[in-house]
C-alpha cells in the first residue's frame, strides 16, 4: 500500500502542478495544453470511435506483420537449425542484411506496394523476423538429438518430423523470439504511420499535432501508452506449457 | 576438418555471389523490374559516384553525428539515474511506476511533442534520440546496480570503504557488464531513431537520402543509401562488441 502511494505521487504531482500553473497562467506554452482538456479531448476520441479505428488499424498492420514473421522466421529457422551446413553457407547473406534498421526500409516498401497495410505490414516483418529467426535456430539446434534419431528410426515425413517432434521441442525458446517481436511490432507500425503510412494511430498522432490540436495529441500518446503498457503486462502473465515428456526427455 | 571449414566459407561465399549475380542478370533482362530492383551493379556504381564527389561523406556524417550524440546523452543520463534508481530502495518506489508507464511508449511516437517543442531541427532529433535510446541503458544499470553483491557490500562496510570509494571499487565494476549491455542496445536504437527523425523533419542524413531517392524513384541510390546504413550498423556494432570485451577482460582471465 505504501509502495503504490509513493508510486502514484510522482505523476499525481505533475498533472496537478499542470493544472494549476496553466489554470493561473504562469505557464503558456501553447504546446502544452493543460490535463484536463487532454481528459476531455481523449474521452471524446473515445466517444466517436476515432480512437478505436485507429488502433484497430495499427493492430491489423501489426498482426499481419507479426504473424508472416512467424511464420517465415519458424520455417527458415528450422531448415537452418537443422543443417549446419546450410546455416553456415546461406547464413552470412543472411546476417549482412541484419544491421540494416527496419525503418530503413519504409522508402522501398512504399515504393514497391504503394501506402497502405501491405507496405506497413512488410517492414513489421522484417523488424520482427530477426528474433524469432534466431530463437528458432537455437532452438532447433538444441533438441535432444535422440529425438532426432527417433524420427529417422520411425521414418517419419519431414511435416511429420516438424509437427510432432520439432516444434514441440522448440517452442518454449521460439516462444522468447516471439515475445521479443511482439514489443517490437507496436512501435515499428506506430513508427511507419508516423513517418509515412496514413493511417492507423501514428497518423492520427502527428495529424493531430499538424492541425495544432496539441489537447488531442497528448490524449493519443496517453493512450498508446497504455495500449503498449497493457500488451506488456499481458505477455509477462501468458505462459505456453510445455509437454511434459519433452521436459522430462532432456538430460 | 580445416579442409571443410574452408570449403564452407567458399560455399558461404559462392553463395552470396550467386544471389547477386542473379539479381543482376534478371534485372538486366527485365525479368524483375529495374525500377524496384535495380540491378546490383548500378547501385554500387551510384554508391561510388556519391564517395567520388563526397556527398557520401557528407550524409554519413551528419548521421552518425546525430546518433553518436543522442546516445551519449542517453547513455550519460541513464547511467546516472539508473544508478540511483538502482541502488536506492526509496527512489525505486517513487519513480518505478512512472518510468514503467512511459516505458512502452515507441520513441517514434514523442516525435510531435518534440516538434512542437523543438521545431524541425537537430535539438529535435537528439530529444528523441535520447528518449528512445534511454530505456535499454537505464533498465540494466538500475538491475546491474541492484544486483551487487551483498556480500560485496557487507565486506566493504567492514573495510569501512567511504561511499566514493565503494562506487569506484565495487559498484561500477560489479554493474558494468549489464550496463555495457544495455548500452550496446541503446547504440542500435540510436541509428534507428537518426534515421527515423532524419526521414520525419527532412534533416540531412542518410535517412533523408533514401526517402529522396524514393520519392524521385531513383531506386539505385536508393538502395546505394541501405548499403551504407548497413555498413554503419555492421562498424558500430563490431567496435561495441570489441570494446565491452576489452573492458571486462578481466572476467575471463583464461580466455
Amino acid at each position: 500500500m505504501q509502495r503504490f502511494v509513493r508510486g502514484a505521487m510522482l505523476p499525481v504531482l505533475i498533472v496537478l502542478l499542470w493544472e494549476v500553473s496553466s489554470r493561473t497562467g504562469l505557464l503558456q506554452f501553447e504546446s502544452l495544453s493543460r490535463p484536463s482538456d487532454i481528459l476531455a479531448a481523449g474521452l471524446g476520441g473515445l466517444a466517436d470511435g476515432s480512437t478505436l479505428l485507429a488502433t484497430w488499424q495499427t493492430f491489423e498492420a501489426a498482426l499481419f506483420g507479426l504473424l508472416l514473421a512467424i511464420l517465415v522466421g519458424i520455417l527458415a529457422g528450422t531448415i537452418l537449425g537443422l543443417s549446419a551446413t546450410t546455416e553456415r553457407i546461406v547464413g552470412p547473406t543472411i546476417e549482412a542484411f541484419r544491421p540494416i534498421p527496419a525503418v530503413a526500409f519504409i522508402p522501398l516498401s512504399l515504393l514497391l506496394f504503394g501506402f497502405g497495410l501491405p507496405m506497413e505490414g512488410m517492414i513489421v516483418t522484417y523488424a520482427c523476423v530477426w528474433p524469432i529467426l534466431l530463437g528458432t535456430i537455437h532452438a532447433v539446434r538444441g533438441i535432444e538429438p535422440r529425438l532426432n534419431e527417433v524420427a529417422r528410426v520411425l521414418e517419419l515425413s519431414f511435416a511429420a518430423r516438424m509437427w510432432k517432434i520439432i516444434l514441440p521441442a522448440a517452442l518454449a525458446r521460439i516462444n522468447v523470439g516471439i515475445r521479443v517481436a511482439v514489443g517490437f511490432a507496436l512501435v515499428v507500425a506506430v513508427t511507419v504511420e508516423i513517418i509515412v503510412n496514413p493511417r492507423g494511430l501514428g497518423y492520427s498522432l502527428i495529424l493531430a499535432q499538424q492541425s495544432l490540436r496539441v489537447d488531442l495529441m497528448y490524449a493519443q500518446l496517453l493512450w498508446l501508452s497504455f495500449v503498449g503498457y497493457a500488451i506488456n503486462a499481458a505477455l509477462r502473465n501468458v505462459k505456453v506449457s510445455q509437454p511434459a515428456l519433452l521436459v522430462g526427455a532432456r538430460p | 576438418m580445416k579442409q571443410r571449414a574452408v570449403l564452407l566459407n567458399l560455399g558461404a561465399l559462392a553463395f552470396a555471389a550467386g544471389i547477386l549475380a542473379s539479381w543482376q542478370i534478371l534485372s538486366d533482362a527485365r525479368v524483375i523490374s529495374p525500377i524496384f530492383f535495380p540491378p546490383p551493379s548500378r547501385a554500387l556504381s551510384e554508391l561510388w559516384a556519391r564517395f567520388a564527389d563526397g556527398s557520401a561523406w557528407t550524409s554519413i556524417q551528419a548521421t552518425s553525428t546525430r546518433m553518436f550524440v543522442g546516445w551519449c546523452c542517453a547513455s550519460l543520463l541513464g547511467i546516472v539515474l539508473g544508478a540511483a534508481i538502482g541502488s536506492s530502495r526509496l527512489a525505486r518506489d517513487y519513480l518505478e511506476p512512472t518510468l514503467e508507464f512511459v516505458r512502452p511508449l515507441p520513441a517514434s511516437a514523442i516525435i510531435p511533442i518534440a516538434i512542437l517543442f523543438l521545431g524541425l531541427s537537430n535539438s529535435m532529433s537528439v530529444a528523441v534520440i535520447s528518449f528512445g535510446a534511454i530505456w535499454p541503458v537505464l533498465l540494466s544499470s538500475v538491475y546491474g546496480f541492484g544486483s551487487i553483491n551483498n556480500r560485496l557490500q557487507e565486506i566493504s562496510a567492514v573495510l569501512g570503504l567511504t561511499r566514493r570509494e565503494f562506487l569506484r571499487k565495487i559498484a561500477i565494476p560489479s554493474a558494468m557488464p549489464d550496463v555495457l549491455a544495455g548500452v550496446r542496445v541503446s547504440l542500435a536504437i540510436s541509428l534507428i531513431l537518426a534515421v527515423v527523425t532524419e526521414m520525419q523533419a527532412s534533416l540531412p542524413g542518410i535517412g533523408r537520402d533514401i526517402f529522396l531517392a524514393q520519392r524521385s524513384f531513383r531506386s539505385p541510390d536508393l538502395y546505394a543509401g541501405l548499403i551504407l546504413l548497413g555498413v554503419i550498423g555492421f562498424i558500430v556494432n563490431f567496435a561495441l562488441a570489441a570494446f565491452e570485451k576489452h573492458a571486462l577482460r578481466w572476467r575471463n582471465p583464461y580466455s
